[in-house]
């Protein structure tokens, strides 16, 4: 059932110095990153890492400088070789590849963002986007038309010819990610792309990496240290400290219960309005009216705790049912239809919407709100109650 | 009275086991150069008859053909009228004052010797750079051969080869090699990190690494190596005459001995415009090459 996941880690563990594998006993014994390397002058890079990414993710990877971020992207597509453990993509182990074979799989199945660009300074920016192509072996022509096109894509048409020490640090990243994308790697690899730009440039960037994925469906590793880029990006998100995998999980997972004093640091300046969808907090829909007569309809609404129900029908939400209407109703003639007129108008909010956008909603209505997605169907209600839990959980741990 | 001795004299060895050891060495020495040195010269064959057939073209060819070879050489290379102009007016003036052809022989010496460098000592870098061990290894030696006075290391060099060109061109080489070993090494370790993480991100092999990017980005630091060669090259010009090589050390020699004031200083005045036409040609070109760098460059 559960989905066969692209990139798999197990029991992952790196140990820098000279002699790793003499240390490895000590660290499966518990010993700390200080303490190894006050013992041994080996440092602890990974320890006990387990991962699983699935295809069309972006599963985002944080932690402090020094947590060993850089050190477990590498691994996936063997920069670095582990010390311990087991790195599987797409079913194949990856340590089990032979010199040939890892150049195949890092031309065809991976590719790379840098932090610093990491672009070849003595070709065009033409030639860097088709470097990938260059080291296949596709024929220039054939590249160049490539390369040509993504470039187009990432905003940098008329290019072509400049060297990246022409180009803005926005504008040399953009390289760095149309040649990522020429090779039609299915995975791609994100080192802190954004780190080095300042804000406003990677805000866009962000923006275009995410217009980007909804149409090319990429299973993305993106490093970060920032947790608004994390949330903004992440469909899952992974928490390193110390080269230990503290939490990992969905990003409103992470906000709404973080597992350590550490995440919980992380998370606490984050303004949870904006970081939150209506979705994450709702309460289930179980105000749901769906009958067919007015007598019905106070039947189903009598089991509800409300005085009130949100009325569905083949197509979709429909609008809100009042008790005290209903009764009125139900004194003349209780077998009839429910019709347009018994039903009032509730503007209903999507499952999607950002915390923040509704709040003035909330407040509005003595009701809770319909959560109703695309489609109409009923998804949930949020209730203001809902809203001052969350939000007003965050204000305490801030203060 | 005999531990007087070894306070206030050094404790040496006999000298009679002294001379037992220079005398077993320089017979081993002799031993082997009677045994293989007409083999090693064998080897070294072709290099002589080019080295010799390179500076018949340069000597027989007319002076105006030369000239404007030379010239032509150097506008390809630097792209510059008024470099190529100098160049012209400098070498008119060396044939003017009957210098010509020690020029066109120290020119074809120290170009053949230059080439054979690069050839040795760019790999011989690389191979450095790659490895810890090796460039653990080769250091000292490139130490010693920059440290090594000249005449040392001349003499088991005639022992072996007699005097001529060819053992000039190794001496000369052994002087000049250790700058562009050192500077491709360490042009190669100094590429930035990150860009080579990329390349092999995606998937380049150690050969694409190496000639897509380790050695172009390691380009202007080489060609500094290779200028510094040269250069030295030049500077070994009037030692190498001592055993047989024909050019301009040789008048330089022959007024040291003789004290002809002039003549040392017309042919040495030659030598140094042969320097300042090899350094600012290929710097012009190494300059040329690296356009990428752009506004970057400092000069
Ligand atoms: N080649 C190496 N040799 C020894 N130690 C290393 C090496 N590479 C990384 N480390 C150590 O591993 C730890 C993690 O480093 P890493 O570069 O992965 O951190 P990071 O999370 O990417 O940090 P940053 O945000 O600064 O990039 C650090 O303590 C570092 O000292
Ligand atoms: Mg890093």
């Amino acid at each position: 059932m559960a989905e066969q996941a692209l990139i798999e880690i197990c029991e992952l563990y790196k140990v820098f110095g000279k002699y790793p594998a003499s240390v490895m006993s000590q660290v499966h014994e518990g010993a700390g990153k200080d303490e190894l390397l006050a013992e041994t002058g080996h440092t602890l890079g990974l320890r006990d890492i387990n991962l699983k990414i699935n295809r069309g993710e972006i599963f985002v990877i944080m932690g402090l400088s020094g947590s060993g971020k850089s050190t477990l992207i590498r691994h996936f597509n063997r920069l670095i070789d582990p010390t311990e453990g087991k790195i599987l993509v797409d079913g194949v182990d990856v340590m089990e590849l032979n010199k040939k074979e890892l150049e195949q799989f890092r031309r065809h199945k991976m590719s790379m963002v840098f932090q610093r660009f990491g672009l070849l300074p003595h070709k065009t920016v033409l030639e860097n986007v088709s470097y990938g192509l260059a080291v296949q072996g596709v024929k220039k022509p054939v590249r160049h038309q490539k390369a040509t096109e993504w470039l187009e894509t990432v905003g940098l048409k008329g290019y072509e010819q400049q060297y990246p020490s022409q180009l803005s640090g926005g504008q040399q990243q953009r390289v760095g990610l149309a040649r990522a994308l020429c090779t039609d790697a299915e995975i791609l690899l994100m080192d802190e792309a954004f780190s080095a730009l300042d804000p406003l440039i990677r805000s866009e960037m962000q923006d275009q990496l995410i217009e980007l994925q909804d149409k090319l469906h990429k299973t993305i590793v993106f490093i970060t240290h920032d947790l608004d880029e994390a949330l903004r990006l992440g469909d899952k998100i992974a928490i390193l400290k110390d080269g230990e995998l503290v939490q990992q999980g969905k990003p409103e997972e992470i906000l709404l219960n973080p597992a350590t004093e550490y995440v919980e640091a992380f998370v606490k300046d984050v303004n949870r309005a904006r970081a939150l969808t209506v979705e994450t907090v709702m309460n289930p829909p179980i105000s749901r009216i769906t009958a067919n007569t007015i007598g019905e309809a106070l039947e189903q609404m009598k089991k509800l705790p409300e005085d009130y129900g949100y009325y569905v029908n083949e197509d979709g939400y429909q609008g809100i049912l009042l008790q005290e209407t209903l009764e009125q109703a139900a004194e003349d003639n209780a077998e009839a239809a429910l019709n347009e007129t018994l039903i009032e108008e509730l503007e209903a909010v999507s499952p999607d919407a950002i915390l923040e956008s509704v709040i003035p909603e909330t407040l509005d209505t003595e009701y809770h709100l319909p959560v109703v997605d695309e489609e109409g169907s009923l998804q949930g209600e949020l209730s203001r109650s809902n809203l001052a839990e969350v939000l007003g959980d965050s204000s305490r741990q801030a203060a | 009275m005999a531990e007087k001795s070894w306070l206030t004299d050094f404790p040496q060895m006999e000298r009679g086991d002294l001379i037992a050891i220079r005398k077993t060495l320089d017979g081993a020495y002799r031993d082997f150069s009677r045994e293989y040195g007409d083999v090693i010269e064998a080897v070294f064959d072709p290099l002589l008859n080019f080295l010799i057939w390179f500076e018949r073209l340069l000597l027989q060819s007319p002076w105006w053909l030369v000239l404007g070879a030379i010239t032509g050489l150097v506008y390809l290379a630097s792209r510059s009228w008024k470099l190529s102009g100098s160049v012209v007016v400098a070498l008119l003036a060396i044939g003017y004052f009957g210098m010509w052809d020690n020029t066109m022989r120290t020119l074809s010496m120290i170009t053949v010797c230059t080439l054979l460098a690069i050839a040795l000592g760019v790999p011989i870098g690389i191979a450095m750079a790659r490895s810890d061990r090796v460039q653990n290894i080769v250091t000292p030696m490139l130490d010693v051969m920059q440290t090594m006075p000249a005449f040392v290391y001349l003499i088991p060099v005639v022992m072996l080869l007699g005097i001529g060109k060819i053992p000039g061109l190794i001496a000369v080489i052994i002087y000049a090699i250790p700058p562009v070993i050192r500077l491709t090494n360490l042009g190669i370790r100094l590429v930035d990190r990150e860009v080579l993480e990329a390349a092999t991100a995606y998937g380049a092999n150690p050969f694409q690494r190496l000639f897509g990017v380790q050695l172009p980005l390691a380009m202007p630091t080489i060609m500094a190596g290779i200028n510094q060669t040269i250069m030295m090259a030049l500077a070994m010009v009037v030692i190498a005459s001592m055993i047989g090589v024909k050019g301009l050390g040789q008048p330089v020699l022959k007024s040291i001995t003789n004290q002809y004031f002039t003549l040392g200083l017309l042919n040495g005045l030659a030598i140094v415009v042969l320097a300042i036409i090899f350094d600012r040609v290929s710097q012009a070109w190494a300059k040329r090459s690296q356009k990428h760098l752009g506004e970057l460059s400092h000069g």
